[in-house]
């Protein structure tokens, strides 16, 4: 993870995109930017971060399930539950499933697991649409190219 | 078994915090009950799964913004339930 650029995950462990279903990694830095103000002697990652990162596991199912055509854009947290603390240095398991695929529109329930214990869980809804330029979509591939252990296979 | 009005008015009810009884069947769901896209994602979202359907909201949004239809044809409540149960027929069929 690098949170101060938003890059949350590190692995994909899994992915089905037919089924809707991914397992990622996620490693929480041991020092970061973040964490000097969140929070000053007592550093934690920020519940909005934890969030995002759940987004961003959702977002690289429904990217190679869209075909790459679309991008999902987060446009809805619901029934956000943060259960414990994150702290640096955690190894996080980030799992989404799609709940459903709607015409321009997805939901995904998505939770973070470090040691075997939830952290937190969420339901999630995206905007699906085409990307509004060829820089992020490349950028997307490029990412999701750099993490998939799947297409090293 | 309710009708598809009465399944659709208790998700908007459910979903929006309008209360049931002001929303019938001749209401436009944006324009007189003051229902944004975003929380129209919500409904969209409910009446797919209520109805195991999927409802092709992106092709009317589409045709509105292309002046090829009304806002009324798609989102005054009848008629919303008129293109579900069209959809329904066809999935059915």
């Amino acid at each position: 993870m690098l949170l101060e650029y938003f890059q949350m995950i590190d692995v994909i462990e899994a992915l089905d995109p037919d089924n809707g279903k991914i397992v990622t990694r996620a490693d929480v830095p041991m020092e970061s930017p973040v964490f000097e103000g969140h929070f000053p002697g007592s550093p934690l990652v920020p519940g909005v971060l934890l969030i995002e990162t759940m987004a961003q596991a959702s977002g690289f199912m429904l990217l190679p399930r869209l075909k790459f055509e679309r991008m999902p854009f987060l446009a809805n947290v619901s029934s956000a539950k943060m259960r414990s603390f994150v702290e640096p240095g955690a190894v996080l398991q980030v799992e989404a499933q799609l709940e459903h695929d709607g015409s321009g529109f997805a939901a995904t329930r998505a939770q973070i697991l470090c040691q075997g214990k939830k952290v937190c869980d969420s339901k999630l809804m995206f905007r699906t649409m085409p990307f509004p330029n060829e820089t992020l979509k490349e950028n997307m591939l490029d990412r999701f190219s750099q993490i998939s252990r799947l297409s090293a296979v | 078994m309710a009708t598809t009005f009465e399944a659709v008015a208790e998700i908007i009810a459910d979903t929006s915090d309008i209360p049931l009884e002001e929303i019938t069947p001749e209401k436009n769901a944006f324009t007189d009950l003051g229902i944004d896209s975003l929380d129209f994602l919500d409904i969209a979202f409910a009446i797919d799964k209520h109805f195991g359907i999927k409802i092709p909201l992106e092709q009317w949004t589409e045709e509105l913004n292309e002046n090829n239809a009304s806002i009324d044809e798609y989102f005054v409540l009848s008629n919303l339930c008129d293109r579900i149960d069209e959809i329904i027929a066809v999935k059915d069929a």
